[in-house]
C-alpha cells in the first residue's frame, strides 16, 4: 500500500489526476484488451480530479479517446436526468468536458426493468472489458466505498443495497431537505468488485471529518465495518490523501510515508512507465 | 452511414442561455440546437466536426422588427422588384449579425399595398440571407401629428368598419406579423382586438395617445410600441402619455410591454435608453428602423417622393431636422446601446434577440440558444463585433479577422 500526504486537496487531487493521465498514457493496447479500463466515482472528494484531468485534456496531454469507464453506483428509481443523478453529476463534472467516446461510459442503470438483471449484465460488462485496470475512489465519513456501507461484504459484487437510515436522512439536503424525494436504495459494485481491479486509488479529501476513517482503513485490521480496510489486502492500492486526513494516524505512520515521498511523487513525473511495483 | 446528417460541436465558446453566458459548447445538427446530454446517454454519438470558436460569444441571431430597407432597396417603394430586393437586404444584413427581420412598409397608398404585400413572403434564411418573419406595417392608421417622415396625404384618420376597413387597405394580412397604429385613431380598437385573435402583433406609435388610450389598446391586445420616444407625445409627469405605457400597471398581469428603440445615437439621447431600460428592462427590443440609404456611402437620397440628407451618420428629411428613419446597423445598435445603457452583455444581446423574439411569438423556435430551436446565431467578439454567422447551423457570413476552427 502506498500513502501519499500532500499538503492540501487541491494538490492531492493534482497528484491523483497526474497519476491517472500517467496510467492512461503508459498503457498498452494489447490483443485481449484495446483499451484502459477506468472505474470512476461520484461525491465531492474525486471533484478536484476530474478538474485536473478535464485541464490536462484541454491542454492535449491526455485523451480519453481509448479509455472505457464504468461507474461504481446509480440510485435507484431517480430519472437519469435528475439534477442529482450520478449520470448528471459525471456528465456535468466529467463527461461533457472530454473527449470519451458515450458507447465506452458505463453507469448502472437505477431504472432498468429488472434490476438484479441490471447488476448482474454489470459484472460481466466488466469483465468483457477486461477488467478495471484502475478504480478511482473517494470515502466517507464510515469507511464505505461506494454504497458499500458499514457491513457489506467484502466478497460482494454488484448488486442492489437499500441505504442507510442515516444516508437518507443526510442525503435530504439535496432533494429539497424532503425525505420522501430521498431514493432509499442504489445499485453498487461490491467490494469484491473494486478488490479485482488491477489498481486501486483512493482519493480522501479535506481532511479532520475523515481522519478517523483513514486511521480505520489502514492502521487496523481488515473489517466489513470499515469496507474501506479491505484494500489492505490489495496489492496495489494508493492513498492519496491531505494533512488534515492524517490527524488520526500514529506519528510513526505519518513519517514513514513522508519519506516516501520523493519516492511516490517520481510516479507523477511525466511518462512514466505503467508497470512498477508495490513498496 | 454516409447520408447521416453531421453532428457539429461548438467549443471554447460562452454562450447565450437561460439569461446567462455560460461556458457550454454548442451542439447542432439538421440546423437544429440540440441537448447534448441526450445526445451522449441515448444516441451514444460524438460530434462529427468540432469547430474552435477562439473564445467568442455565441449569441442568438440579432431579429430586427423594424427596416424599411436598406442597400438602396427601399421595401415601400411601388415600382421595386421586391423579390430582388428582400435577396439583397436578406444577403447584407448576415454582416451585421442579423438572421431574421420584418421588412417594413410606411405609410403607403392601397394600391401600393396590394401590390407589394402579396410578394413579401415569409421565407426561412439559409446561405442566400437572413429569415423573412413577415412585414411590418407602419401605418397608415397613424396619427398625422405625429408622421414623422410619413407621407400626409396617404394617412387615414379613421377606421369604420374594424378589422375589414384595414383589409380594404392592405388588401391581404396573409404575410403581416406586425401592424403599427395609432389607438386614438376613432374605430381602430376594435380592429386591434381582431388583429390580436388573428395573431398578428399591434404597436402602438406615431400617436399623440394618451396613457389611458395606450392602456386601453394593450387590453384589447396591443404588446409592442414603435420607436419609443420618437414620434408621439414626450413624457410629461401628469400626463405621461404613450411612453408612461413601459411603466403601466393597467394592464393584464405578467403581461410585458415590447418597446422599440433605436440605439444609434441620435433618435434617443443616451439616458433616455437608460431611463427606458431601468424601468422596464424585460420589453427593451433593439430595431434599426433603417432606411434604403444603409449601407450605402451617400449624402443624398430619394425616398420615395422625399429625399432624405444623410448628416453625421443620421437621416434626415432634406433640410430639416426631421429625422427620416435610420442608416444605422444592427450590430452598431447592440454597441451603441451595450455602452450607452450600461447594462450587461447578457441584457443587451437580449434585447436584440430574445425580446423580438417574445414579441413576434416566436421564441419557441428563435431568439434563443434553448435545446430544439433554429442554430440561427451570431458569433461575437468581446467588443460585440460580429466575427460570423450562422443560419440553420451553417455558416451565412464571416468576418476577415474570425479565427474558428473547423476539425473534422
Amino acid at each position: 500500500m502506498r500513502l501519499v500526504i500532500l499538503d492540501d486537496y487541491d494538490k492531492a487531487s493534482l497528484w491523483a489526476a497526474k497519476y491517472i493521465m500517467n496510467a492512461i498514457n503508459g498503457f498498452k493496447p494489447s490483443q485481449t484488451k484495446s483499451n484502459f479500463v477506468l472505474g470512476l466515482p461520484t461525491g465531492s472528494s474525486p471533484l478536484g480530479t476530474y478538474k485536473y484531468l478535464i485541464q490536462f485534456f484541454k491542454e492535449g496531454m491526455v485523451s480519453f479517446k481509448n479509455v472505457i469507464t464504468f461507474n461504481m453506483d446509480e440510485y435507484v428509481g431517480l430519472p437519469r436526468d435528475h439534477c442529482q443523478s450520478y449520470h448528471t453529476y459525471m456528465w456535468d463534472n466529467f463527461f461533457k468536458h472530454i473527449d470519451i467516446n458515450p458507447a465506452n461510459v458505463h453507469i448502472p442503470d437505477g431504472n432498468a426493468p429488472d434490476l438484479i438483471v441490471e447488476c448482474n449484465n454489470y459484472e460481466k460488462a466488466i469483465d468483457q472489458a477486461g477488467g478495471i485496470d484502475l478504480f478511482l475512489g473517494g470515502i466517507g465519513t464510515d469507511g464505505h466505498i461506494a454504497f458499500n456501507e458499514p457491513g457489506s461484504s467484502l466478497a460482494s459484487k454488484t448488486r442492489l443495497k437499500s441505504l442507510a437510515a442515516d444516508t437518507i436522512a443526510s442525503n435530504a439536503r439535496f432533494f429539497e431537505g424532503d425525505i420522501q424525494k430521498v431514493p432509499k436504495m442504489a445499485i453498487t459494485v461490491g467490494v469484491k468488485t473494486v478488490m479485482s481491479a488491477n489498481e486501486v486509488v483512493m482519493i480522501i479529501i479535506c481532511g479532520g471529518h475523515k481522519s478517523f476513517a483513514l486511521h480505520m482503513a489502514i492502521e487496523e485490521g481488515v473489517s466489513h465495518m470499515w469496507t474501506v480496510s479491505a484494500f489492505q489486502q490489495h496489492p496495489r492500492c494508493t492513498f492519496v490523501v491531505d494533512e488534515d486526513a492524517t490527524l488520526e494516524l500514529k506519528v510513526k505512520t505519518v513519517k514513514y510515508f513522508k519519506g516516501l515521498m520523493e519516492v511516490h511523487n517520481k510516479l507523477v513525473e511525466p511518462r512514466v512507465p505503467s508497470s512498477f511495483t508495490a513498496p | 452511414m454516409a447520408d447521416r446528417p453531421k453532428l457539429y460541436q461548438f467549443t471554447n465558446c460562452r454562450i447565450l442561455r437561460d439569461h446567462k453566458l455560460i461556458r457550454s459548447d454548442l451542439w447542432v445538427r439538421n440546423g437544429r440546437i440540440l441537448n447534448p446530454k441526450l445526445l451522449f446517454w441515448d444516441e451514444k454519438v460524438q460530434a462529427d466536426v468540432r469547430i474552435d470558436c477562439c473564445n467568442y460569444i455565441i449569441s442568438p441571431g440579432f431579429i430586427d422588427v423594424q427596416i424599411n430597407g436598406a442597400f438602396g432597396i427601399d421595401f415601400s417603394s411601388p415600382d421595386i422588384d421586391i423579390s430582388h430586393g428582400l435577396r439583397i437586404v436578406s444577403k447584407g444584413l448576415l454582416q451585421h449579425g442579423v438572421t431574421a427581420y420584418c421588412p417594413t412598409i410606411v405609410t403607403s397608398s392601397p394600391q401600393t399595398y396590394k401590390s407589394i404585400l402579396p410578394r413579401i413572403k415569409k421565407r426561412p434564411g439559409g446561405s442566400h440571407g437572413a429569415t423573412v418573419l413577415g412585414v411590418h406595417l407602419e401605418g397608415p392608421y397613424i396619427n398625422p401629428l405625429k408622421r414623422g417622415a410619413h407621407e400626409c396625404e396617404m394617412i387615414h384618420s379613421k377606421v369604420e368598419n374594424g378589422l375589414e376597413t384595414l383589409l380594404n387597405t392592405y388588401g391581404s394580412l396573409d404575410n403581416v406579423v406586425l401592424i403599427t397604429i395609432a389607438p386614438e385613431i376613432p374605430g381602430i380598437l376594435d380592429a386591434v382586438q381582431e388583429l390580436a385573435q388573428k395573431n398578428v402583433v399591434v404597436s402602438l406609435g406615431h400617436s399623440a395617445a394618451t396613457l389611458s388610450q395606450a392602456e386601453t389598446a394593450v387590453n384589447r391586445g396591443a404588446s409592442f410600441i414603435t420607436h419609443l420616444f420618437n414620434a408621439m407625445v414626450p413624457f410629461h409627469h401628469r400626463d405621461p402619455g404613450l411612453i408612461g405605457l413601459i411603466a403601466s400597471n393597467n394592464v393584464p398581469a405578467g403581461k410585458t410591454i415590447y418597446y422599440g428603440v433605436i440605439a444609434d445615437g441620435v433618435h434617443i439621447h443616451e439616458c433616455g435608453l437608460r431611463v427606458a431600460h431601468r424601468i422596464n428592462p424585460a420589453g427593451t427590443v433593439l430595431i434599426t428602423d433603417a432606411m434604403a440609404a444603409m449601407g450605402l456611402n451617400v449624402k443624398k437620397y430619394q425616398l420615395g417622393p422625399m429625399v432624405v440628407e444623410i448628416r453625421d451618420g443620421h437621416a434626415y428629411l432634406e433640410s430639416t431636422n426631421t429625422l427620416a428613419g435610420s442608416v444605422v446597423t444592427m450590430d452598431s445598435c447592440v454597441k451603441y446601446f451595450r455602452q450607452a445603457s450600461g447594462c450587461t452583455v447578457v441584457e443587451t444581446l437580449e434585447a436584440a434577440t430574445l425580446h423580438p423574439a417574445l414579441l413576434l411569438g416566436i421564441a419557441d423556435s428563435q431568439g434563443t440558444l434553448s435545446f430544439d430551436t433554429n442554430a440561427d446565431f451570431t458569433v461575437l467578439d468581446d467588443n460585440l463585433n460580429v466575427m460570423s454567422t450562422w443560419i440553420a447551423g451553417r455558416r451565412v457570413w464571416m468576418h476577415d479577422d474570425c479565427q474558428m476552427v473547423l476539425t473534422d
